[in-house]
C-alpha cells in the first residue's frame, strides 16, 4: 500500500504563546517552530506500517513557506521516502489546505492518507474530514489503533462514550490521536540521510485552487485572566468552602 | 434564518449537550433538530420537548461520518445554519459537510456575537479568535459547555426521513463504553478530576466516592489515562473533553498546559496537591496542600457534617 502523510509546521507545543498587543495575531517571530505533535503520530503510524511490510512507499507533504521543509525533513528522517512542499507564504484556511491536498491525492493516488487529528495552532480539526469529503473517501478520525485486514483497515477511535472500532475499505483517510503510538526521534545518521531523499517543491498557486480566505479574522485576544486564590490550612475549611459554593449554585 | 441542529445521543438518550446547543442557536432563527442513528425514539421525544424547537427530523439507521455527511448535504438547502456540538460526532462530520458544500466551517465556538460573528479559542485556549463569515450558509460546531441549556416543556412535531438511499462505506464493528453512573462529564455542573498522583485505578475509586457524594462527574488527566488509571473518555484537556463546570475539584493534578486548556471555563477551582508550587494550585480559588489519600476520606466525612445533599 502507498501512504500519503500530511504534516504541518507550527509553533512548538512547549512554547508559551503571546498574543500581539494590537490583536493582529500570536507572536511567531523568533519563536521555535516544529512539526505539529499529532502529525508526528501520523508519520510514525505510516513508518510502522512500512516496517511491518504493509506499506511500500510513504510520501510526506507539507503546505506552507519554504521553512516548512524542516518538518518534511523530520518526517523523512523518521522513515518517509520522499517529500513534497506545496509552497505558499499566505496563511491558508483549512478548506484551501484540503483542496490542495485533494490535488496531491489525485496525482499520487495513495491507498491511505494519514494526518494528525488537529494542529495545535488553530486547533481546527478539519483537514482530514474535509479531504475525505473532497476525495469521496471514508474516514476514521481520532485513531488510537490501525490494523490492516484483508478487506481494508480496522481503526479504533476515541469517541465521547469510550472507544469505537470502524472497518474501512481502502482508499481511506485516517487522522491520528495521541494514543496511536509513540513517535520516534530520528538518530543523527537518519537525519543526515533524510537530506539526500527526494524533496520536490511546488508552488501552491500552480494548482488552480481558490486559496482566498472565506472568513475574516477580526481580532485575536488573550483569554480573561484568572484571579489568584488562597491556600487553606484544614480539611474543615475546604469542606466549608465546597459546601457554600454548591449551595450558591443555580440549578441547571 | 432557519437552523438545523444535529443531535448528540447515546444508548437511546439525548445528550445534555444538545439542549445547550439549541439554547445557544435559538437567537439565530427557528430551530429544527435531526436525530440520526439507531434506537432514537426516546431521544427524538426529548428533542421535541426543548424550548425553541419547531420540528424534529429522525433518520433511523447506522451512520458514520460519510453517510451522515450525505444525509446532511441533502437537507442543507433548507437551512441557513447547520450546527452540531463540538463532540466526537460533530467534529467528525461538520468539517466533512462543509467541504462537501464548499464552505469554510467555524468550529468549537464559545460565543455567538451576532448572526455571522463568532468567537473560538485557538492555541489550546491561550488565545481567542473573533471571526466573521459572509458565506451563504454557516456550518458550525459549538462547545456545549460554554452555553446554558434550553428549557423543556415543548412538544414539537416529529417527522421521520426516508434514508433508504444512504449507506456508509465505514462500518462500526465494535463499541466499548465506559460504565459509570456519574453525570455527563462535558456538561456536568461539578467535576472531580484526578491526576497521575492518584496512583492507580483503585485510587480512582476514592475520586469516584467523592464524586458520588457531590453528584459530580469524574475527569482525569492525560497522564492518568495513559497510565491506565482511568478510561480515555474521562480525559479532560486540549485533546480530551473541554469542561466548564461551576466547580472543579482537581486532585493530585499539577496542571500541565494541555489539562489547563480543558478547564479554562471552570467558574471555581479547588486544588488538593502535595506541591504548593504546582501551576494548578497557583490558579485555584482555594487550595489545600497535603496527601490526597488522607484528605479525601476526611473531606467526605466533613461534607457529611455540613449536611450537604446532592
Amino acid at each position: 500500500m502507498k501512504i500519503l502523510v500530511a504534516v504541518k509546521r507550527v509553533v512548538d507545543h512547549n512554547v508559551r504563546i503571546r498574543v500581539r498587543p494590537d490583536g493582529s495575531g500570536v507572536e511567531t517571530n523568533g519563536v521555535r517552530m516544529s512539526m505539529n505533535p499529532f502529525c508526528k503520530h501520523a508519520v510514525e503510524a505510516a513508518v510502522q506500517l512500512a516496517e511491518a511490510g504493509q506499506a511500500e512507499e510513504i510520501v510526506v507533504v507539507s503546505i506552507g513557506p519554504k521553512s516548512a521543509n524542516d518538518v518534511i525533513l523530520t518526517a523523512l528522517a523518521m522513515g518517509a521516502h520522499r517529500g513534497i512542499l506545496v509552497e505558499t507564504d499566505a496563511e491558508l484556511e483549512t478548506l484551501a489546505i484540503a483542496k490542495l491536498l485533494a490535488k496531491i491525492v489525485a496525482e499520487e493516488n495513495p491507498d491511505l492518507v494519514l494526518l494528525g487529528k488537529q494542529a495545535v495552532d488553530d486547533d481546527s480539526n478539519h483537514v482530514g474530514q474535509m479531504l475525505a469529503a473532497l476525495t469521496g473517501r471514508p474516514q476514521a478520525t481520532f485513531a488510537s489503533e490501525i490494523k490492516v485486514t484483508g478487506q481494508g483497515l480496522e481503526v479504533s477511535r476515541e469517541v465521547d462514550t469510550g472507544r469505537q472500532t470502524l472497518a474501512l475499505p481502502l482508499p481511506a483517510i485516517v487522522t491520528a490521536d495521541l494514543r496511536l503510538n509513540t513517535p520516534r526521534n530520528a538518530a543523527l545518521p537518519q537525519v543526515m540521510k533524510a537530506r539526500s531523499k527526494p524533496l520536490a517543491t511546488r508552488a501552491a498557486a500552480d494548482f488552480g485552487v481558490d486559496l482566498a480566505p472565506r472568513l475574516t479574522v477580526e481580532k485575536i485576544s488573550p483569554p480573561p485572566e484568572r484571579m489568584a486564590g488562597k491556600t487553606v490550612g484544614s480539611v474543615a475549611e475546604l469542606a466549608a468552602f465546597i459546601a457554600a459554593d454548591i449551595s450558591q449554585m443555580e440549578a441547571l | 434564518m432557519s437552523v438545523l441542529v444535529l443531535a448528540d445521543h447515546d444508548l437511546g438518550a439525548l445528550s445534555p449537550a444538545t439542549a445547550r446547543v439549541v439554547h445557544a442557536v435559538a437567537e439565530l432563527g427557528p430551530v429544527e433538530i435531526l436525530v440520526a442513528g439507531e434506537d432514537i425514539a426516546a431521544a427524538a421525544q426529548s428533542a421535541s420537548s426543548l424550548a425553541g424547537v419547531t420540528k424534529v427530523l429522525t433518520a433511523e439507521g447506522q451512520f458514520a461520518a460519510d453517510s451522515l455527511e450525505m444525509l446532511l448535504s441533502t437537507l442543507a438547502v433548507r437551512y441557513h445554519y447547520l450546527v452540531a456540538s463540538a463532540g466526537s460526532v460533530g467534529k467528525d462530520v461538520i468539517p466533512r459537510l462543509a467541504a462537501k458544500l464548499d464552505l469554510m466551517p467555524v468550529t468549537d465556538i464559545v460565543a455567538i456575537l451576532g448572526p455571522n460573528r463568532f468567537e473560538r479559542p485557538i492555541y489550546a485556549g491561550n488565545a481567542l479568535q473573533t471571526v466573521t463569515s459572509n458565506q451563504s450558509k454557516h456550518i458550525l460546531t459549538l462547545r456545549a459547555s460554554a452555553f446554558r441549556a434550553a428549557a423543556s416543556g415543548n412538544a414539537a412535531p416529529i417527522e421521520p426521513l426516508d434514508v433508504s438511499g444512504i449507506s456508509s462505506a465505514a462500518k462500526v464493528i465494535a463499541a466499548h463504553r465506559t460504565q459509570s453512573d456519574t453525570p455527563d462529564l462535558a456538561t456536568a455542573q461539578i467535576v472531580v478530576g484526578g491526576g497521575i498522583a492518584v496512583g492507580s485505578a483503585e485510587g480512582f475509586q476514592l475520586i469516584e466516592s467523592l464524586a458520588k457524594k457531590l453528584g459530580a462527574a469524574i475527569g482525569a488527566t492525560r497522564a492518568a489515562v495513559d497510565a491506565g488509571y482511568a478510561p480515555n473518555d474521562w480525559q479532560v484537556g486540549q485533546t480530551g473533553k473541554i469542561i466548564a463546570p461551576d466547580l472543579y475539584i482537581a486532585i493530585g493534578i499539577s496542571g500541565a498546559l494541555q489539562h489547563l486548556a480543558g478547564i479554562q471555563g471552570a467558574k471555581k477551582i479547588v486544588a488538593i496537591n502535595t506541591d504548593a508550587e504546582a501551576p494548578l494550585v497557583k490558579l485555584a480559588d482555594i487550595a489545600l496542600i497535603g496527601d490526597l489519600f488522607e484528605i479525601i476520606p476526611q473531606l467526605i466525612a466533613e461534607l457529611d457534617k455540613t449536611g450537604l445533599k446532592r
